[in-house]
C-alpha cells in the first residue's frame, strides 16, 4: 500500500498554519514556518486558492482561512443561492427546448424542486417550487441517486413506490437504471411518474466536481422521446449544456 | 461571417455584465464584473468611473471568448446603464474628475432645499416633469463644479465633459480622447432636469436656473440608432443603441402599449408604465419620465415609481451586518420564521423616494421585542420590499386611472420566490415573470438589434416573450389591511429624522 500524499500532508500544514494566531501570513513567513520552498509552497497555496480553502488579501498579498473551509461542516450550496445562480441557464433551457425545466437538489430521501421554469407556451401552469418528487420514478432522482452515494445508500426497496406500471420497483432494475445514468451522464424516465409524461435530466456540479443537484425538462412523452422510448439527442444536449453551464458559473471546473 | 449575435453592456449599480442574445432572444453568453462601492461619508455614494471602464472591456471581450466568437459576429452592441450617477472628465486627458457620484448620494440635500426655495423652481416640474430631488443629475453637477477650484470655467471652456454613464461608456468605445463620441439618448438625458420633456432638447431656462454650462452636455440623441463604431474592446461593431436601465427593462418586457407595465427588482426597484406618445402628469408622486425613442419615431412615455432600496438592504444584511453570507440565503433565513414577529424594516437609506418624497427621512426598524430573532428581521427585509411595491402601485392606478391587473417583474430578486409570494399577496393580484429575467439587458439588445434591422420590428419582439413562472394571491384580506396599516405607520416615524442646517452628511 502506498504511503501518505506529500501534496496533501504540507496542505494540511499550512491550513493548521493558518488557523493559528492572527491568521494572516505571506508565502515566505509560510515557507519558512514549515521549512519549505517558496515555489513548492506557492504552488500548493495556489491550489488550496482554486478549491476555496485559502483566500489571499488584495491589499497585503497575504493569506488567510477561506470562507468555504469554515462552511465545510455545514450543507455548503444553499438551495436559494444555486437557484439564484442557476436561474438565467435555466430559463435559456426552456427557451431552447420548449418544455418545462426543473432543478432538484436531494432531501430526506426524495427529491426537493427548488426551481421552476414553465413551458413557455403560456399555458396555464402552476409553480411546484417546493414539492417533493421520488428519487427511483423521476429522472432528477436518477441523476442523484448515480452521483450521491450518500443518497444512493439510503434507498431501500420498500422506498420504491409505484406509480405506472413502468415505475421501477426493484432493486434491480434501479441498480441498472442507474448503472447507465453513470455511462451516459445524464438520465431519462418515459412514464414511470406520470403517463403521458417522460423528463430528461443532468447533473450540476460544484466546487471539486461533487453533485449538488440535478436540471431536467419534462413534457409529453412523444415529443421528449419521439423514437420508440429514446430520449431526443437534441434534446439531451440542451440539458446537458445547461448543466454545464451552471456548473461552470458554481465553480466546477472543466467537468 | 454572418452577425449571429447582439451583444448588451448592462452597466448597473452593482456591476458591469456584458450578455450576448442570439436571434430567438435566447441568451448565450455572460460575463460579469462587480466594482466597488465608495461610502466616504454617511449618505455619499461614489464609483471610480476608470474601474467600470476597464471592467466593461474586460467584460465585453470575456462574453466573446466564453463562446469562442469574435467581433465580426455582433451586429450591435446596445448600453443600458444605471441612471442618473454622474461623472465629469476631462476631455483633452480622457481621465475623470474625482469618482462618479452615484443616484443613491445625498448630499446635495441641503443645494436641492435652496434650489426649492427660489421664486421660479415651479419650472422643474413643469419643464422636466421631476421634483427638485438629490436623486436627479444636476444638482450633481452643480455640486461639483462648486467644489473644485478652475472647474467652471474648465466647463465653460467645454474642456470638462459631463455624462451619466451610457455617455462616459459610448465616448470611451468611440475611441475616448481620440474621436470619442459625446452624446446621451432622451431617457438619460430625462433624468438630469435639464431637458425640456415636450421638445426633448436642453432647455436653456433650466440650464440658467442650475448654473449648468451647455458645452460640458452631450448631444441628446434617441434611444436606437447608431452613434458610432466601436474603436475600442470590440473593434469594429456598431453601437447602436442606449436606455437608462429601468426603460431598458421596459423596452425587454415588450411594453410597447399604453398601459402597459413592468417592476425590476434590483439594487433599487422601479414600476414603469407605459402611457403612449404623451406625457403624464402624477398628483400622487411618481415621475414623469420618457420611455424610450426609437430612431425618428415619436418618443413613448411612462410613469414611474422609484424605489431606491430594496436589493440593496439585502446588500446591507450581508455585508454591513454579516447574517447572511449571499444574497439569495436571506429566502432561506427568512424561512425559518413564520412571519415578521411584529417587526418592520422601512430603509430609508437615502431618504424616501416614490411616492412620499422625502429626503430628510432615515431607515428605521420598529417594534423590536425580546422575541424578534434574525429571521423575523430577514422576513422583515423582503416585507420592506412588498410593501413599497403596494404603495407605488397604489399611486400609478389613481394618476393612470387604470387598475393594475397582473404585474410584470423582472431583475435579480424575482429568483426569490417567498418574496414573489409575497408581492402578489400584498397586491392582490397576480405576479408574472417573464422567461428572461435580464430584461435589462435584452431590452438594450433589442433596442439595437431593431436600430440595424438584425430584428424587423416590434411585434417579432413581442413573440419573444413567454411566461416562467406565476405566483398568486393567497393573503387573508384582514391581515393584508392590517400588515399594511402597521407599514404606514412605521414609514410615517422615518419623516424628519434628518434636521435642516445639519452639515451636509
Amino acid at each position: 500500500m502506498p504511503g501518505p500524499v506529500q501534496s496533501i500532508e504540507r496542505a494540511a500544514a499550512i491550513l493548521r498554519l493558518l488557523a493559528r494566531g492572527s491568521g494572516r501570513l505571506g508565502v515566505g513567513e509560510i515557507a519558512t514556518s514549515l521549512g519549505l520552498a517558496k515555489g513548492t509552497t506557492h504552488g500548493i497555496l495556489r491550489t488550496l486558492q482554486g478549491v476555496g480553502f485559502v483566500e489571499q488579501d488584495k491589499a497585503s498579498g497575504k493569506y488567510q482561512l477561506g470562507a468555504t473551509l469554515l462552511h465545510l461542516g455545514t450543507s455548503y450550496l444553499d438551495v436559494n443561492d444555486l437557484r439564484s445562480r442557476a436561474i438565467n441557464w435555466a430559463d435559456a433551457l426552456a427557451s431552447r427546448s420548449g418544455e418545462a425545466v426543473r432543478i432538484g437538489t436531494p432531501l430526506d430521501g426524495k427529491v426537493l424542486v427548488v426551481h421552476h421554469v414553465f413551458r413557455p407556451d403560456d399555458s396555464l401552469q402552476t409553480l411546484d417550487v417546493g414539492s417533493l418528487l421520488p428519487l427511483h420514478a423521476t429522472a432528477l432522482g436518477k441523476v442523484l441517486l448515480a452521483y450521491d452515494a450518500d443518497v444512493a445508500s439510503q434507498v431501500k426497496d420498500e422506498d420504491l413506490e409505484w406509480f405506472t406500471r413502468r415505475t421501477l420497483v426493484t432493486a434491480e432494475a434501479l441498480n441498472r437504471a442507474i448503472g447507465q445514468v453513470r455511462e451516459l451522464g445524464w438520465a431519462v424516465e418515459v412514464e414511470e411518474f406520470t403517463p403521458g409524461q417522460a423528463s430528461i435530466a443532468a447533473p450540476i456540479r460544484g466546487y471539486g466536481g461533487l453533485v449538488v443537484g440535478a436540471i431536467s425538462i419534462a413534457g409529453a412523452v412523444e415529443r421528449l422521446c419521439p423514437l420508440a422510448d429514446r430520449a431526443d439527442p437534441g434534446l439531451v444536449a440542451f440539458v446537458q449544456n445547461a448543466a454545464r453551464a451552471i456548473s461552470r458559473d458554481l465553480g466546477a471546473g472543466r467537468w | 461571417m454572418v452577425a449571429q449575435y447582439v451583444m448588451s453592456i448592462d452597466q448597473g449599480t452593482g456591476s458591469t455584465r456584458a450578455i450576448l442574445f442570439d436571434q430567438g432572444g435566447r441568451l448565450v453568453s455572460v460575463a460579469q464584473r462587480e466594482h466597488r462601492q465608495f461610502y466616504p461619508r454617511p449618505g455619499w455614494v461614489e464609483h471610480d468611473a476608470m474601474e467600470i471602464w476597464r471592467n466593461l472591456e474586460h467584460v465585453a471581450r470575456e462574453s466573446l471568448h466564453r463562446v469562442g466568437a469574435g467581433a465580426d459576429q455582433v451586429a450591435a452592441i446596445g448600453i443600458a446603464n444605471q441612471r442618473e450617477t454622474s461623472v465629469l472628465w476631462d476631455r483633452r486627458t480622457g481621465m475623470p474628475i474625482g469618482r462618479a457620484v452615484v443616484w443613491q448620494d445625498t448630499r446635495t440635500d441641503e443645494l436641492v432645499a435652496e434650489f426649492a426655495e427660489r421664486p421660479d423652481a415651479g419650472i422643474v416640474l413643469e419643464r422636466t416633469g421631476l421634483p427638485l430631488a438629490t436623486y436627479f443629475s444636476a444638482p450633481r453637477i452643480r455640486w461639483l463644479l462648486d467644489h473644485t477650484p478652475g472647474l467652471y470655467e474648465r466647463a465653460e471652456r467645454g474642456d470638462v465633459l459631463f455624462g451619466t454613464m451610457e455617455s462616459w461608456v459610448v465616448w470611451n468605445l468611440t475611441g475616448g480622447v481620440d474621436g470619442g463620441v459625446h452624446v446621451t439618448d432622451v431617457t438619460n438625458a430625462s433624468r438630469t432636469l435639464l431637458m425640456d420633456l415636450r421638445t426633448l432638447q436642453w432647455d436653456k431656462e433650466l440650464l440658467d436656473f442650475f448654473g449648468v454650462p451647455a458645452a460640458m452636455l452631450p448631444e441628446i440623441r434617441s434611444s436606437a440608432e447608431v452613434y458610432g463604431t466601436a474603436k475600442r474592446a470590440v473593434r469594429g461593431v456598431r453601437i447602436a443603441a442606449a436606455l437608462g436601465d429601468q426603460q431598458a427593462a421596459l423596452f425587454g418586457q415588450t411594453c410597447f402599449a399604453r398601459g402597459e407595465a413592468k417592476c425590476t427588482y434590483g439594487t433599487g426597484s422601479f414600476l414603469l408604465l407605459n402611457t403612449g406618445g404623451t406625457p403624464v402628469r402624477s398628483t400622487h408622486g411618481l415621475l414623469t419620465t420618457v420611455g424610450y425613442r426609437i430612431g425618428a419615431e415619436p418618443a413613448a412615455y411612462a410613469l414611474e415609481g422609484s424605489i431606491a432600496i430594496t436589493g440593496a438592504l439585502v446588500q446591507w444584511f450581508r455585508d454591513n451586518l454579516g447574517l447572511i453570507s449571499s444574497a439569495p440565503e436571506i429566502e432561506t433565513l427568512a424561512r425559518t420564521v413564520e412571519d415578521n414577529g411584529g417587526c418592520y424594516i422601512v430603509p430609508a437609506f437615502s431618504g424616501l423616494y416614490a411616492p412620499h418624497w422625502h429626503s430628510g427621512a432615515r431607515g428605521i426598524i420598529v417594534g423590536l421585542t425580546s422575541y424578534i430573532t434574525k429571521g423575523h428581521l430577514a422576513r422583515a427585509v423582503l416585507e420592506a420590499t412588498g410593501w413599497q411595491t403596494r404603495e407605488v402601485v397604489d399611486a400609478m392606478n389613481a394618476d393612470s386611472g387604470l387598475e393594475l391587473t397582473t404585474l410584470k417583474v423582472d431583475g435579480g430578486m424575482t429568483a426569490d420566490n417567498l418574496l414573489m409570494q409575497f408581492l402578489a399577496d400584498v397586491l392582490d393580484a397576480p405576479v408574472v415573470r417573464p422567461m428572461i429575467a435580464e430584461t435589462v439587458s435584452l431590452g438594450a439588445a433589442y433596442a439595437a438589434g431593431l436600430a440595424v434591422g438584425y430584428w424587423p420590428d416590434l411585434e417579432g419582439l413581442r413573440r419573444n416573450w413567454h411566461r416562467a413562472a406565476q405566483w398568486l394571491p393567497a393573503m387573508d384580506p384582514a391581515r393584508r389591511e392590517s400588515e399594511y396599516s402597521n407599514w404606514r405607520r412605521a414609514v410615517e416615524r422615518t419623516f424628519d429624522w434628518v434636521q435642516p442646517n445639519h452639515a451636509a452628511t
